[in-house]
């Protein structure tokens, strides 16, 4: 953990110099953590068949996320070194426990093509890495800052991935169609592959764009 | 990207002195029977359907090259060969926009974003009909009877259906061998098969005609022999034990062989000189994979046919097979490797 | 900011301490979870119980009222008691003039990629199949789901023929699933072209189970009834 902990701040070490306004801009964009970190890959290519189930996860990710930031944050003087990590993932599974209950009284329909990802939330490193590389170093205002920046950023990639695997396989975006009525759909951007293309154009793009700024 | 006069030298069984092009030529030269007797039994439809592909592989590889700034490389003849193996895996009544994206996909996604000919771990043609079956698995597995006597002056309408569009399939169809044995247990003759009198994919119909293709590139030592035998054989073996445990649930040998896209698979597909292993040993076990795999998908999987994932899912497997056997026929026989 | 100074925790904490920051999480998470429990539980409940009985008035179209029954061990059934939460249940539905309109039985099988699980309803004046509802599937979306959507083949389940022979013991003919375009009889389902396996699965499950509820349910029809008494 040691390592790891050092690479990680190595790796955001390079971009401290920010002003702290910028706390919430740098997960949208620069650090992105879908087309830049790449975590969380998980749900992004199981999850975002569809533009509402993507939008569903990016929310109770980003609810997990600000939350567990606060409470890691308002803690971080009051949990020893040594039972750091079992804290923070005892705090994040409480949150994901909530928002599982939550979504089952919102709407059952919703949870059940979720289906186990909800639950999954619990191992999705960027939770694990904003908590252990953010939260615990910085104050609850900078945590929340952040937490909403990675967790709006987490949001939109799973959405680009969500509406354009929706719109090829199934020829609407929220449910609601576009195409005519006999627009023939491409089957394969919903099921798993179809994850791995759209991601892989995404970074494609995404990178071209960061490589001409 | 290899240059014109760069030999290729990984495979074993090209001689010195031959190029890259004149390779591919011949191999479009024993294709092209093969292409003639499916436009001659589909008629007009097979035809489109083969050209439509083929100008999707060759104009996209110039596109890429064009956007890459690197010289183009569709004169070697690699395009064509896509092109063309990938519409023979089609079916007849294939709608050409979607005959075209296949091409595309194939080159785009199973070539160049390698690094173009040489580079591939897959072969082309077939990441091209995978996507397609994956994207459109009502549209490719929609047969159509050969030898209509209308074939050659009416094009069916889902052939010319609005790209982007659901083509009507409603109209006509033809169940394959093979679809006809897993969902209706009817066995068609080994003879109709063997000669092509068939429903099926554009080019998977007459065996004798690629067997003889085969034939010639093998006798121009322009393809690995070991790997067509190597599949035919453990295909031949393995629903041969099935046939005598159970001749009724279980089709004869010679069916197996001869149904479906195994033939042209075996023989044009699986022989992808940048996809398969390299030392003897390999070869052999390479093609032992794609015959065991192909008869366990035909004989127990949800898809009547197999060939095209086992051939992936094998040269998914050549660079391992590869390190495998290479490390153990060095210790032994060395001289084995250097050739 | 400084993100890479090390965590500010002395690194010889005593276990006392450890003990004391874990004890102290695990008590406020456990509350959190119990708090946000005890606050959903009536609405989710409410949501499953809703989610059921919209799926049973789609089954069985024209009722106005449902009722939870068990199978007992005597073959003969009794309104639902919470005790015996292992017994198979079935749901009687009723029209406005608390007639018997039909039951919804659920039944499940092998389907292309995992279990299905599928409600039907089942007229007993009709001894007919007049709806289902797939109530979980993991089919190939655009292939295998076709068995929800497809309005020919959900078609084939307005009045899927279930009749029993004259001594009532047995039905005349077992559901089945043929290839699509050659439904010929009143008991077969027209299958799905690209979803052959899949509509095979729904014609063989009903097939299965309408044969061992059929006869059970019509004996019995007489013991599904509104009974406003009990409360």
């Amino acid at each position: 953990m040691a390592d790891n902990n050092k690479r990680n701040a190595g790796f955001l070490g390079s971009i401290a110099t920010a002003p702290s306004t910028d706390e919430f801009i740098k997960g949208l964009w620069r650090d992105n953590p879908v087309f830049v970190q790449v975590l969380g890959m998980c749900p992004v290519l199981a999850v975002s068949n569809t533009a509402e189930n993507a939008l569903a996860m990016g929310l109770a990710t980003t609810f997990v996320l600000l939350m567990s930031n606060i409470l890691v944050s308002s803690l971080r003087n009051f949990i020893p070194k040594q039972v750091r990590i079992a804290s923070y993932i005892l705090i994040i599974a409480t949150f994901v426990t909530i928002i599982d209950y939550v979504i089952q009284a919102i709407s059952i329909e919703l949870h059940k093509s979720l289906g186990a990802f909800i639950s999954l939330i619990v191992v999705n490193c960027l939770i694990l890495s904003r908590a252990e590389a953010f939260a615990s170093k910085n104050t609850i205002g900078k945590s929340i800052l952040d937490a909403l920046g990675m967790g709006v950023g987490f949001t939109f990639a799973l959405f680009c991935l969500g509406a354009v695997r929706e719109l090829l396989g199934n020829g609407s975006l929220f449910d609601y169609s576009l195409f005519p009525a006999n627009f023939q759909n491409w089957i394969v951007m919903i099921l798993p592959a179809g994850g791995f293309f759209t991601l892989a154009i995404w970074l494609l793009l995404f990178n071209s764009m960061k490589k001409k700024e | 990207m290899l240059s014109k006069t760069l030999h290729i030298s990984t495979s074993p069984h090209i001689t010195k002195g031959v190029s890259t092009d004149s390779i591919m030529r011949n191999v479009v030269y024993a294709l092209l029977p093969v292409v003639f007797f499916a436009v001659y039994s589909f008629g007009l439809s097979a035809f489109l359907v083969i050209i439509t592909s083929t100008v999707a592989c060759v104009f996209t590889e110039h596109y890429l090259c064009k956007l890459s700034k690197k010289e183009s490389t569709i004169s070697d003849w690699s395009a064509v060969i896509t092109g063309l193996l990938l519409g023979l895996t089609l079916p007849p009544i294939f709608p050409l926009w979607m005959a075209f994206c296949g091409g595309v996909i194939a080159i785009a996604l199973g070539k160049y974003i390698f690094g173009g000919l040489g580079y591939n771990v897959f072969n082309p043609a077939l990441v091209g009909r995978a996507v397609l079956q994956a994207s459109f698995p009502v549209a490719i597995t929609t047969w159509y009877p050969s030898f209509l006597p209308e074939r050659f002056s009416n094009i069916p309408s889902s052939t010319l259906a609005f790209p982007f569009m659901e083509p009507d399939l409603d109209a006509m169809s033809g169940a394959t061998p093979l679809s006809a044995f897993k969902f209706d247990q009817v066995s068609t003759a080994t003879n109709d098969l063997a000669l092509g009198l068939i429903s099926g994919s554009t080019g998977e119909t007459c065996a004798l005609l690629i067997l003889l293709g085969g034939i010639y590139l093998i006798a121009r030592n322009m393809m690995n022999w070991r790997i067509p035998v190597a599949v035919l054989g453990s295909a031949f073996v393995l629903s041969g034990i099935f046939y005598l445990i159970d001749s009724q649930a279980y089709p004869s040998p010679l069916f197996m062989l001869f149904s479906g896209g195994l033939m042209l698979g075996a023989v044009f597909m699986a022989t992808d000189m940048v996809a398969s292993p390299l030392t003897p040993l390999g070869v052999w076990i390479y093609g032992a994979v794609i015959g065991l795999l192909t008869i366990i998908i035909r004989l127990w999987g949800g898809l009547p046919e197999g060939v095209m994932y086992a051939i992936l899912l094998a040269n998914a497997l050549s660079p391992h097979i590869d390190k495998m056997t290479q490390s153990r026929v060095y210790g032994t026989t060395k001289s084995k490797v250097s050739t | 900011m400084n993100e890479s100074k090390s965590i500010p925790v002395s690194s010889s904490a005593s276990s006392g301490k450890m003990l004391q920051a874990m004890v102290g999480i695990g008590v406020l998470c456990a509350l959190l979870i119990v708090l946000t429990y005890e606050g959903t539980f009536d609405r989710i409940e409410q949501n499953k119980a809703v989610a059921l009985e919209q799926a049973i008035f789609k089954v069985l179209p024209g009722i106005t009222q449902t009722e939870a029954y068990q199978f007992n061990e005597n073959n003969a059934f009794s309104l639902l008691d919470s005790e015996n939460t292992d017994r198979e249940i079935i749901y009687a539905g009723f029209d406005s003039n608390d007639q018997l309109v039909g039951v919804a039985i659920t039944t499940s099988g092998q389907g292309y990629a995992d279990i299905l699980r599928i409600l039907y309803g089942y007229d007993i004046e009709k001894e007919a199949i007049i709806g289902i509802h797939v109530l979980e599937s993991k089919e190939t979306p655009g292939l295998g789901d076709k068995i929800e959507k497809d309005a020919n083949f959900l078609e084939n389940f307005k009045a899927l023929d279930v009749s029993l022979n004259e001594n009532k013991s047995e039905l005349n003919n077992t559901v089945v699933t043929v290839k699509n375009g050659t439904k010929q009889n009143p008991w077969e389902v027209d299958g799905i072209t690209g979803a052959t396996i899949s509509s095979r699965a729904i014609g063989d499950m009903l097939g299965l189970s309408t044969k061992r509820w059929v006869p059970l349910v019509f004996k019995n029809k007489d013991s599904f009834k509104i009974q406003k008494v009990e409360e």
